[in-house]
């Protein structure tokens, strides 16, 4: 059974807190009740800090109260996918080869949410070692999506987007090598961005594929995305929340050729009335050509297969039965790349940068739907789009991947859900992090379908 | 190497470490192989393609 959920925003509890009308302390309690109550059947969590969760609230509400402000953060209840080192605690990775870890110190991005005052509740579920986009292959066991229990949240930060959508957490903080925020914020009816390369720190973030990894959030609305980006990005260029501006006027191109060529029925349909709806607004919408866009599954996997190959390499030797089969098997295959082939698809990475920074030439953004499919059933190797069965991976990879060779900045946003109310998002490409940011608080009203987002 | 013979040495290796569960995967891996070798923004050390405008800058 499903059903349309209605998400508070961060914003929202902040602005409450500061109100007076609720205290951190209220708040973390009730993240903490829902993840006793639903946890055992959406299995978010790997982690949860329920004392020291507590006390960190307290200590929001005893400093707000003497007037020491924080700020937008400040005893708000965050999750955090289990990538992230906090001193003191195991970092998993969801994989039995992490087994005796502790980290020593903080994440750089942990010691920010926690010098801002933010409340971290626990530490995700997640896909092992991010290295998939259905959380099915965890040490842990795999992540449901709270609103039909058979299938997957998408991931691979499916533990941080079914957290936030069940109400666990007002926001979770995320990783994205190949669309790792954006699809289970699609799927979840999240929002998800996706920063530009390198503008949120990975220092103490278990890698995946170095050239290609993104930290950024997983929360309700454009602004708490933009209140999170804030805090944890290395100089943001953005003031937080941007006041939306108007739509009118706004100039988007929409990548036709190979990323709407394979797209379920639904999502489809959803991604044309959003297209329609952005136009009544004034949008100004017009094609856009990525060349090269044929090539980006086999640059994404030599680039991808090859980097996390060196980094698990000597765990692979040393205890290859510590890994889930699955996950084996796909890093030994990129043990087996060729640096000839490797050199190439990085020669690859700039022609396609390149296509994408001309197309976003004289526009505001491109707009393309974020997943091609809506959640996808557990324990299925293909998933059936239009009239043909296609593996869940590449499907799933297929729209958000792209922007990660490239490092533009991108952003998903519910847009629609389905005849069974499963979520559907549409993404938004920028050329920088603060002016997608301005874009999408200008636009998310008509792509969500006219509603307001959650306040 | 090509594409073929870097498979079929990658599969014999692959069988002789016992894991043949790699094949599917290797087999992607040498479909990706020969896109990226016949795409057009590969040298060519004999001068006869041309290397193109300079792309644009990243967006950095």
């Amino acid at each position: 059974m499903t059903a349309s959920v209605e998400l508070p925003s961060l914003m929202g509890l902040a602005r409450a807190i500061r109100a007076g009308e609720t205290t951190s302390e209220t708040a973390t309690e009730r993240c903490l009740a829902v993840i006793r109550d639903r946890d055992p059947s959406i299995n978010a969590f790997i982690t949860v800090l329920g004392e020291s969760a507590l006390d960190a609230a307290r200590a929001a509400d005893r400093e707000l109260q003497s007037g020491h402000d924080r700020g937008l953060l400040h005893g708000v209840p965050i999750s955090i996918k289990d990538l992230f080192d906090m001193a003191g605690l195991p970092t998993t990775a969801a994989s039995h080869v992490r087994r005796g870890h502790v980290a020593a110190r903080d994440a750089t991005v942990v010691a920010r949410l926690r010098d801002a005052g933010a409340v971290l509740v626990g530490k995700t579920n997640l896909h092992e070692f991010a290295l998939g986009t259905t959380n099915e292959e965890s040490a842990y066991g795999p992540v449901h999506h709270p609103l039909d229990a058979t299938r997957s949240p998408g991931g691979s930060s499916g533990g941080s987007a079914a957290s936030v959508l069940a109400g666990m957490a007002y926001a979770s903080i995320g990783t994205d090598t190949g669309g790792s925020i954006r699809i289970p914020s699609a799927a979840c009816g999240l929002v998800g961005l996706k920063p530009r390369f390198r503008e949120v720190p990975t220092h103490g973030v278990v890698p995946l594929s170095a050239s290609l990894d993104h930290v950024g959030p997983l929360c309700a609305t454009v602004a708490d995305a933009a209140a999170i980006f804030h805090t944890i990005a290395e100089a943001p260029a953005v003031e937080a929340p941007p006041a939306p501006g108007p739509a009118r006027g706004l100039r988007l191109g929409v990548p036709r050729r190979y990323f709407l060529d394979l797209l379920d029925d639904e999502v489809a349909r959803a991604f044309d009335d959003t297209c329609a709806r952005l136009a009544a607004a004034g949008v100004v919408l017009d094609d856009v050509t990525i060349p090269h866009a044929s090539d980006i599954a086999a640059i994404y996997l030599h680039v991808a297969l090859t980097e996390a190959a060196a980094f698990h390499a000597r765990t692979l030797e040393s205890r290859p039965d510590d890994y889930t089969p699955t996950l084996r098997v796909r890093l030994e295959a990129g043990r087996y790349v060729l640096a000839e082939d490797y050199l190439r698809a990085l020669r690859g990475r700039d022609v396609l940068r390149g296509e994408v920074s001309a197309a976003l030439e004289g526009r505001d953004g491109l707009l393309l739907p974020a997943l091609a499919v809506p959640a996808t059933p557990l324990g299925a190797a293909t998933v059936r789009v239009g009239s043909v069965d296609e593996p869940v991976r590449n499907v799933t990879l297929r729209l958000t991947q792209l922007f990660n060779i490239t490092g533009h900045p991108a952003i998903s946003i519910p847009c629609g859900t389905t005849g069974a109310g499963l979520p559907i998002g549409a993404q938004l490409v920028g050329p920088a992090t603060a002016a997608l940011l301005q874009t999408a608080a200008a636009l998310e009203t008509p792509i969500r379908g006219g509603r307001g987002p959650a306040r | 190497m090509t594409p073929e013979d870097w498979l079929e040495s990658a599969r014999a290796d692959a069988e002789r470490r016992d894991l043949p569960d790699l094949r599917p995967t290797l087999e992607g891996l040498a479909r990706s192989a020969g896109l990226l070798r016949g795409a057009d923004w590969n040298d060519d050390a004999s001068g006869a393609r041309d290397t193109g405008p300079e792309a644009p800058a990243p967006a950095r």
